[in-house]
This record gives C-alpha cells, sequence and structure tokens, in this order.
C-alpha cells in the first residue's frame, strides 16, 4: 500500500523549474531514496511535502489524504516530520526541551493548561519527558539530555535532531541528507539507525548524496536530474542505469 | 518544586519590605511600591513575549492605556438615563449598576467596576486581535517599526478624544471595590491592602508565567524564537502562538493599566507614549531578556528609583541611555546572565 503519493508535483522559482513534473509513490514500511545532482530540486521536493514551499501545480496524496494545500504544521499533525540538511535545532534549549517539542504533535495541553499547570498537564509532561528520553536512547543520546543543544558537535547535533523527529512518531520521515558532514564511522552508524527507524514500522524517505549509505538502506531509490524524475528502480537497478551513470553516478571505466 | 523557590522570595521580601517600612514610619514607600508592582506586571508579559518568544514590542505602553482609559472612561460615565429604561432598572437589581452620591449630594449612577474591568479587557484583546494578526507577521526590527506605529496611534488618540480628557488625562477616578471594604484607592486608610493586592498579581503573574515557561505551549514558544521553520515542522502553528502571547501580554499590560488608573485616581496621555513602552522594553533588557526573575527585579527596582525621583529630569533619558548602553555592551542583559544562581544545571 502507498503511504505517499506525488502526482505531477511543479514548483518554479522564476524561470527555474526546480520541480517538474515528478510523480512517485511511497510504500508503506519502505525506505525510499532520492538522489541527484546539486540543483537536482531534492530539497524542493522534500519542502514540498512537508508543506514549507507550495507547489504550483500538483497533487500529493499522504495517507489517502491530500496534503499539498495544508500548512507545515498542519502536514506535522498528520504524521510527517522531518529533518533539515543544515541542522535546525532549537537554540537556548537543552536537548532533552528540543526532543520533547517533537513530540508537541502527539500532546495537546494549551496556553491556559500551562498557566495552570494542573494535574492533567502535570501528567502529560510526564509523559512526553518519558517519551523523549526513550527515543534519545534509540539514538544512544540519552546522556546529552541536560546540554545545550547548540554546544554539541555536529555528528551529536543530528541524532538530536533525529530523536526530535522521532518524538512525534511519524508515519512518514522525511531525511535531508543525514549523513553530510559525517565521517565514515558516524555514517555507518547512521545507515544501522535508519534500519532500526525502519523498523519501528516508519517509512522514510531519504535524500543523500552518500552512496554507499543510500545503496545499502533503500528499497527502492528515485533519481532527480534537473527537477524531473530520470529512473526509478532498485538500488541494483539504479546503478546498473546508463542514464544515471551519464549524469550523476559517473563510470569508472569510461 | 524548585522552580517556584524565587517566588517563595519574592512573597518573603513582600512581607519583610512592608513591615519593614511600616516599622520606620515611612510607609509612603508603599504608594510607589505598589505603582512598580502594576507597571512589573506589564514587563513580566512583555518578557514572556520578548525574552522567550522573540517578538519584539514598541507599542505595550498602548495596550496599559487602553485598560486604564477604557476602565477610567467607563466608570466615570454617567448612566441615570439609562438606569430608568426597563433593562437599567434591572441592572440596578443585579448591581450591575451602582447608585451613588456626588459630593454635592445628588444621586449619581455608575457602572459597576468590574463591568468596566471586563469591558476594559475585551476591548484590550480586540485591538491586540486586530494589531497582532497582520503585524506579528514581520520580524525583528520591522515588527518594532509596527508596534511602535500602534503606540503612537493610541497616544495621539487618547490625546486628541474629549471623553479621555485630552492632554488632561482623567482624573478622579472612582475607586474599584474588590470586596467590601477594600478597594483600590489612593486613600491612605487603604495603602497596605492595595500594596498586598498589588504584589498578589505580580506574583500569579509570575506564576502564570513560570508555569507556561515549562509546560507544552512555553516549549513551542521558545522553539520559535529557536527556530521558527523548525518550530513549523515539527507541528507548531507558530502564526497563533505567537498572537496568542501577545494578546496575553497585552491583557497582562492591560490589567496593570486599570487598576493603576483607579489606584492613582486618574491616568494621563504619558501613560501612552512611545517613551513608557522604551521604558518597559529597557527593563525586560536589563532583567537578562529570557529571564522572568530578572525582569521582576528590573522591573521593581527602575520603576521605583524612578518614581521616587532619582533620575530628576533626566528620567526618560535615563531609559533610553540604558538601552543603548545594554544593546551595545551586553544585547543579553545584564542582571543574572543565562541560568540563575539557585538553578541547577537540568533543572527546569
Amino acid at each position: 500500500m502507498d503511504l505517499l503519493e506525488v502526482r505531477k508535483l511543479h514548483r518554479s522559482f522564476g524561470g527555474l523549474h526546480a520541480v517538474n513534473d515528478v510523480s512517485f509513490t511511497v510504500k508503506k514500511g519502505s525506505v525510499k531514496g532520492i538522489i541527484g545532482p546539486n540543483g537536482a530540486g531534492k530539497t524542493t521536493l522534500f519542502n514540498l511535502i512537508a508543506g514549507a514551499t507550495k507547489a504550483d501545480s500538483g497533487t500529493i496524496v499522504f495517507n489517502e489524504k491530500p496534503v499539498h494545500d495544508k500548512p507545515c504544521h498542519e502536514i506535522a499533525r498528520l504524521g510527517i516530520m522531518r529533518t533539515f540538511q543544515n541542522i535546525k535545532l532549537f537554540s537556548k534549549m537543552t536537548c532533552l526541551e528540543n526532543v520533547m517539542v517533537g513530540r508537541h504533535v502527539k500532546s495537546k495541553a494549551g496556553m491556559a493548561a500551562g498557566f495552570l499547570n494542573t494535574p492533567a498537564t502535570w501528567r502529560e509532561e510526564k509523559e512526553i519527558r518519558e517519551i523523549a528520553l526513550a527515543k534519545m536512547e534509540i539514538l544512544g543520546i540519552p546522556h546529552l539530555a541536560d546540554t545545550d543543544a547548540q554546544s554539541l558537535a555536529f555528528g551529536q547535533q543530528r541524532h538530536v535532531e533525529l530523536a526530535r523527529a522521532l518524538a512525534g512518531e511519524p508515519r512518514l520521515l522525511l531525511l535531508d541528507e543525514p549523513a553530510a558532514g559525517l565521517n565514515m564511522q558516524e555514517t555507518e552508524e547512521l545507515g544501522k539507525t535508519i534500519a532500526a527507524i525502519k523498523d519501528l514500522g516508519i517509512t522514510i524517505l531519504l535524500v543523500e548524496h552518500d552512496m554507499s549509505l543510500v545503496m545499502s538502506v533503500s528499497d527502492e531509490i528515485n533519481v532527480l536530474c534537473f527537477g524531473q524524475v530520470i529512473a526509478q528502480g532498485s538500488p541494483r537497478d539504479i546503478q546498473k542505469n546508463p542514464e544515471v551513470i551519464r549524469v550523476y553516478l559517473g563510470d569508472d571505466n569510461a | 518544586m524548585k522552580r517556584y523557590l524565587p517566588l517563595f522570595f519574592i512573597i518573603a521580601a513582600v512581607i519583610a519590605i512592608q513591615v519593614w517600612v511600616t516599622a520606620c514610619d515611612k510607609s509612603f514607600y508603599l504608594t510607589q511600591l505598589t505603582m512598580s508592582a502594576y507597571y512589573t506586571i506589564v514587563v513580566i508579559g512583555l518578557c514572556m513575549l520578548m525574552g522567550y518568544a522573540g517578538q519584539i514590542s514598541l507599542g505595550h505602553a498602548g495596550f496599559f492605556a487602553i485598560g486604564g482609559y477604557c476602565s477610567a472612561a467607563l466608570s466615570g460615565a454617567d448612566c441615570t438615563v439609562f438606569s430608568h429604561s426597563a433593562t437599567g432598572n434591572l441592572f440596578v437589581k443585579l448591581g450591575l449598576l451602582m447608585v451613588k452620591q456626588d459630593l454635592y449630594g445628588s444621586s449619581l449612577v455608575q457602572l459597576h467596576p468590574w463591568i468596566c474591568f471586563g469591558a476594559a479587557i475585551l476591548i484590550t484583546i480586540f485591538i491586540a486581535y486586530l494589531i497582532g494578526m497582520p503585524v506579528l507577521r514581520l520580524k525583528g526590527h520591522y515588527l518594532a517599526m509596527a508596534t511602535l506605529g500602534f503606540g503612537s496611534i493610541i497616544y495621539k488618540i487618547v490625546l486628541g478624544t474629549k471623553v479621555f480628557g485630552g492632554a488632561d488625562g482623567l482624573s478622579g477616578v472612582s475607586p474599584f471595590e474588590i470586596t467590601k471594604g477594600f478597594s483600590i484607592c489612593g486613600s491612605m486608610a487603604m495603602r497596605v491592602p492595595n500594596y498586598y493586592f498589588a504584589w498578589l498579581l505580580v506574583i500569579l503573574a509570575a506564576l502564570f508565567m513560570q508555569n507556561l515557561l515549562h509546560s507544552r505551549a512555553g516549549r513551542a514558544l521558545r522553539a520559535i524564537h529557536g527556530n521558527e521553520e523548525a518550530a513549523n515542522a515539527m507541528g507548531i502553528d507558530t502564526a497563533r502562538y505567537k498572537l496568542n502571547l501577545f494578546v496575553i501580554s497585552a491583557v497582562f499590560a492591560s490589567v496593570a493599566g486599570i487598576f493603576l488608573t483607579h489606584f492613582n485616581g486618574g491616568i494621563g496621555p504619558s501613560e501612552a507614549s512611545t517613551m513608557k513602552s522604551v521604558r518597559y522594553v529597557s527593563m525586560v533588557a536589563v532583567g537578562g531578556m529570557a529571564n522572568l526573575w530578572g525582569s521582576i527585579l528590573a522591573g521593581i527596582g527602575l520603576n521605583f528609583l524612578s518614581l521616587r525621583g532619582y533620575f530628576g529630569s533626566f528620567d526618560e533619558a535615563v531609559f533610553g541611555v540604558i538601552l543603548v548602553v545594554i544593546m551595545l555592551f551586553a544585547p543579553n542583559g545584564i542582571l543574572f546572565k543565562p541560568g540563575i544562581p539557585w538553578k541547577r544545571k537540568g533543572e527546569n
């Protein structure tokens, strides 16, 4: 069954067709990789799905509901969470607080409840804290709970961002170049983490330049070039596709 | 429990000061302390808006004035004609209209102060939403300029409106009866209860804000300050949160305006002036921007010094200088830089 269906999506900036007539689907429980040269429109595609920018035309159907006309926060509430290419953590907050914000979509205490700090909010707060810590545990960073998020090393910040997205228990997780800036060992660990997240039943859409990572974790790959999908298939097929080799992967024997 | 510790300090200090001042027979200090307390309520609301949610407002004196002026004008309105009508009669029976006698012994029908209070708050909420909706789309300097514009509009309105007394403002505002035997007014006999009432409001405001800060909504607000785009992606309706907080802080300012106006028995257009707004902002800045307790301390301290006339005729210049100096040398504020002494690491 398809969790996400993108149909004829189009978005241009001035004369540039960043995303041009893109259609694809993502199966529930799978990991879909999106690769392509720089400027192929991968991040724009992500922003469109997450609702950060609006499409000029085309539809996005998530969990059988059209979401392309919904605001960003609404889409998050429906179960699409994301990480950012250039990490976006909340400054002046601890790691735990950052992750707790990720739980926003699954909790409900409003401002009035916040003012009065009633036993009900109190219980919810405790639950949020526990779940946030549990997610940090999955990523192996529970010891960072009380540290200022912005003082962390790059790789650790990525983990916090990932834990934050997981705290919302999304159905679909959008990972925008999660391996950028990580060394080989960290990338390898990231591969294991992504596999573990997939085992939680979360569908993943992954934009990545690190081929070893994409090829090892993806069930299916889309290749984007100049805003268009030029190839689609399993990692094995993609590696053999002559068009993909020409525009992106390159051929060692050429 | 630890997060409420500063609150107990404040309560202890409030009682200690009252006892000490009364013992020294210097209870005139209580008047300025009461006024400082009301101004501090504005500072508390602004501290949440600016320090934690990162939305600057240079128009909060406007909201203070809206509260004060509305309540003053309404409670001073003569409703004699209205009271003769059928609904008016019902209002009198319900106690919503009060039949009093003026100085010359003729009867005077006025609205109950709580009605005026409610109306003033509703008007504040309405205006805050009206202004906040378009203006909060702006960021940084643009937001500052837009709110500055709002503040000067209110200033010009109160200055040019007859009902609001023009340049003279409104005086002879009637006492605000809270319970039998206690009303908000400037009379000597009411000095001590008034002092405690004002401080009770400060403590409540601080308690509410402290609770909010460590709640889901408070985290959302801080997240907006931290990174608005990411906050939005985490499912936070950033526009709504910002607007709601803006309105809440406006209501805080309005409540302070209402009670202080009844306490002083009057209000003048200077309460709506831009310099007043700048003053509130500078107090939040001195307090350490995102520091609730620091801003309370700064609010009380600076207001008290100003009201006692320590700054002389340079009063307004002092606040301007404070703001410039802070922005230059300590943009994060000077009081209790990040983390207060009694706040353990990791304690929320």
